[in-house]
């Protein structure tokens, strides 16, 4: 009978194919199992190792689930209030505008509390990069409705559906911000698969390194799953996704440099 | 040659912040404090000393730029007046949880809601008491002069970083929109980054490898972590309060009365002393320059030499409730206020002091 | 030696900058200044008021309600401020648009026509130059060169040009102010 090799026997640096970025800490996520925070952290994190950008770095977490961000990001960070990490970043990078500075928001933060943050960071076409987790409900607080809430979605503030007659409209703020003119590049993905990961860590690139034209800001939001408050597994949710959140918040670039 | 000029107290304080090495100022316009915005625009900061200035676009937003610059070890302030001010307790709070430094000025108009932009001294409770939520203080300069606009700017930034706490010059419309004599002094020249990395090794300027990430943040889920947090916080208090404490005294030595007034009040109880002390009456005049920390321990003293107090200030009565706690009852101590803008005049507050304690020789005990 | 003087008048008239050229003189020539306006949407239009203290010692209060001299350029402000005016100051008023005219017997009352004046020399906007005269006339507290140093300070570059002609004015304001009643 062959020998089964153990655990230790195959964690040799020959075997190595694939390792944690030294930008993430030890620290473990805090997110749900089959979330796509963990995925987003890691492509960001990624590439600014990868473009040696750490010691010019400084981020920016909201509040919602990825307010404990700076737990696992090994970077300098900040925590903002809700919706303010726009003007938070603002106030960084006009005081260092050869750092590289970014924000790392949830959809309740940048596109309901801070809706004028969001419009006037843009408008200003502040040399930032904006970091856009859109899954459609509020996920920390426990499932609540959102400004990107789906019609007839169920969430624990619309128990019977989101209703736009009374609830309003999902917000396709992405949309919106693209035509201000100071964005500069703006693209919307996904991690939900390997492929989707792949160019979602394109479009982060392009996004980080478009920081140093000065040109305005760049946006990249992220649709990703919350199987918890969607109360589905994740593979439920990430069909889910597919099926009813890509319709209405389709995949791609939406405004890129001419 | 003396650098003197003709000033606004809104222009003095910012001519103040140019020349104590202000890295930036976010703000929002509001009667009665739009000059300091106007007045570091067309002064061009930015080729004069580099000093980055940007209108924002709410109070808000202009708080949490604060927050961000400050958080990076830059050294930056806003401005506004009372309703912008409420709209900036989140972010007063946010900082208070964070221990960032910074220079805030609310030249203060009379509420509450839209109210006035006529001067008020009625956010004393909000501002000394703590107007966002959570246990916190901020140390309080209380200007009486264009010359204090201009000088508690880098008094402000000097003491926002030695004790890592947010700094408020509680100024009012008639400080704010007054001409006096300023005399300026040298440019202090802004700090560069490599000193601000040596100076304020907590700030997030970037994490090199030879120290750990640095992070700012307020939050901490563990109720026995957010208890020591908050210990910390009150001990630090306690030291400014033994240490910082400003005030002056004026014809005090041989007051039998006391006038305790600040900012604009502290002005008219001045001529009040005046006037009064012709009229025969030895009254003095005690005004606090720090609001916190309040000069509790000399009113304690004063009240074991004058006979009576009264505290002065356009508002209902919030400053006389630490004038009261100070004097612990050893001699009554009354309020005069104005409200809604309207400012006493010296004869009117020195009529009240006689009315008070002089012609009613019976005290009547306050009762709340 | 404190001066203490209240001007008053529609927003338009020039009293804010009257009151900042007189506080500016008086900072050269070395007094201590205070120049305490009333703000806001009054200004555009209402009636505008700036109190000036000119004094050789500290300034106690910027505000007040009685002052040394009361310099009135519209009916409101007569009413507002006639009472106002201490036991033996002055009142310089320009009679033009005043219906009622003061009526205290214990100050002394002076006109100026002002409105006049500037009409017939073709420059309106000398008008509180002339009432500035006039009340130089009456309390001669700040030298034509520091009168000429505050016109400099206050005057934006732009304006030097017509520092001149505001000169000109202050000194035909002096020999236009009348003399209307002496305190009993």
């Amino acid at each position: 009978m062959s020998h089964i090799p153990t655990k230790d026997e195959i964690c040799e640096p020959e075997n190595m194919v694939y390792s944690r970025t030294c930008l993430l800490t030890d620290n473990a996520l805090s997110y749900c199992p089959g979330c796509g925070h963990g995925t987003a952290h890691r492509l960001i994190m990624e590439v600014i190792e990868e473009m040696n950008l750490q010691a010019d770095t400084i981020g920016v977490a909201p509040v919602g689930c990825s307010v404990l961000a700076y737990d696992f990001m090994n970077i300098d960070m900040q925590q903002a209030a809700h919706g303010r990490a726009p003007a938070v970043a603002t106030g960084i990078k006009r005081l260092y505008p050869d750092k590289f500075v970014f924000t790392y928001q949830g959809d309740g933060d940048l596109a309901a509390i801070g809706t004028g943050e969001t419009i006037h960071v843009c408008n200003r076409g502040e040399n930032i990069t904006v970091f856009f987790v859109n899954n459609g409900i509020y996920g920390m607080t426990g499932g609540q409705m959102a400004p990107t809430t789906l019609p007839n979605m169920k969430t624990a503030t619309s128990p019977f559906g989101r209703d736009t007659e009374t609830m309003g409209h999902p917000l396709k703020i992405t949309e919106l911000i693209a035509n201000l003119p100071g964005t500069y590049f703006v693209s919307r993905q996904s991690v939900h698969t390997p492929a989707n990961v792949r160019k979602a860590k394109k479009a982060i690139e392009k996004a980080i390194s478009y920081q140093k034209l000065n040109k305005g800001l760049c946006f990249v939001e992220i649709v990703s799953n919350c199987n918890s408050g969607w109360k589905m597994t994740p593979l439920e949710s990430n069909k889910w996704m597919e099926d009813n959140m890509f319709p209405y918040y389709p995949l791609g670039d939406i405004k890129v440099p001419k | 040659m003396k650098d003197i000029r003709l000033m606004k107290g809104n222009e003095a304080i910012a001519e103040g912040v140019i020349r104590a090495g202000c890295d930036g100022y976010f703000g929002y316009p509001i009667t009665p404090q739009s000059e300091v915005l106007e007045y570091l625009m067309a002064n061009k900061t930015k080729e004069r000393t580099g000093m980055i200035v940007l209108q924002a676009e709410s109070e808000i937003a202009s708080i949490h730029m604060v927050y961000g610059g400050a958080a990076a070890g830059k050294r930056v302030m806003t401005s506004s007046s009372s309703p912008g001010i409420s709209l900036m307790q989140e972010g007063i709070s946010f900082m208070a949880g964070t221990e960032l430094p910074c220079l805030l000025l609310n030249v203060v108009r009379g509420g509450p809601g839209l109210g006035t932009i006529q001067p008020s001294q009625s956010d004393y409770f909000q501002t000394v008491k703590g107007g966002g939520h959570g246990d916190y203080k901020m140390i309080v300069l209380a200007p009486a002069s264009v010359q204090e606009m201009y000088d508690f700017a880098k008094l402000g930034f000097e003491l926002a970083f030695k004790h890592r706490i947010q700094v408020m010059v509680l100024s009012d419309g008639a400080i704010g929109q007054m001409m006096e004599k300023v005399e300026l002094d040298e440019q202090v020249p802004r700090w560069t980054d490599a000193e601000i990395k040596i100076k304020s090794p907590w700030a997030t300027t970037g994490k090199t490898p030879d120290r750990e990430r640095n992070i700012i943040t307020s939050l901490d889920l563990n109720p026995v972590k957010q208890e020591i947090i908050n210990i910390n916080l009150q001990k630090k208090f306690k030291h400014i309060q033994d240490t910082e404490v400003r005030f002056e005294r004026i014809q005090c030595d041989d007051a039998e009365y006391l006038f305790v007034a600040y900012g604009s009040s502290a002005r008219i109880c001045q001529k009040a002393v005046l006037l009064g002390r012709e009229r025969g009456i030895k009254v003095g005049l005690l005004r606090p320059i720090t609001l916190f920390p309040f000069p509790t321990i000399e009113l304690a003293k004063l009240a074991k030499q004058v006979k009576g107090m009264l505290s002065v200030e356009m508002s209902a009565g919030q400053m006389v409730e630490d004038v009261r706690l100070a004097v612990n009852g050893v001699v009554p101590v009354e309020h005069y206020g104005r409200l809604g803008g309207i400012m006493p005049a010296p004869d009117e507050v020195l009529n009240i002091l006689e009315k008070n304690f002089i012609k009613e020789k019976s005290y009547e005990p306050h009762t709340n | 030696m404190t001066e203490e003087i209240i001007i008053a008048g529609f927003g338009g008239q020039g009293v804010l900058s009257m009151g900042k050229i007189l506080a500016y003189s008086g900072m050269m020539q070395n007094k201590e200044v205070s120049w305490f306006p009333s703000y806001g949407p009054e200004m555009r239009g209402g009636t505008a008021n700036v109190t000036v203290i000119i004094s050789d010692e500290r300034i106690s209060s910027p505000i007040l309600n009685k002052f040394d001299t009361a310099i009135i350029l519209n009916q409101q402000s007569m009413d507002k401020f006639e009472n106002s005016v201490k036991k033996g100051g002055v009142l310089i008023y320009d009679p033009n648009g005043i219906v009622r005219h003061p009526e205290r017997k214990d100050i002394n009352i002076y006109t100026i026509d002002a409105a006049d004046e500037a009409a017939r020399l073709g420059l309106a906007k000398v008008f509180n130059m002339l009432v500035l005269g006039a009340f130089l006339k009456l309390k001669p507290l700040i030298e034509p060169e520091y009168m000429r140093k505050g016109l400099e300070k206050s005057l934006p570059l732009r304006h030097h040009n017509s520092i001149p002609e505001n000169e000109k004015a202050i000194e035909r304001g002096k020999e236009i102010v009348k003399e209307i009643h002496l305190a009993n």
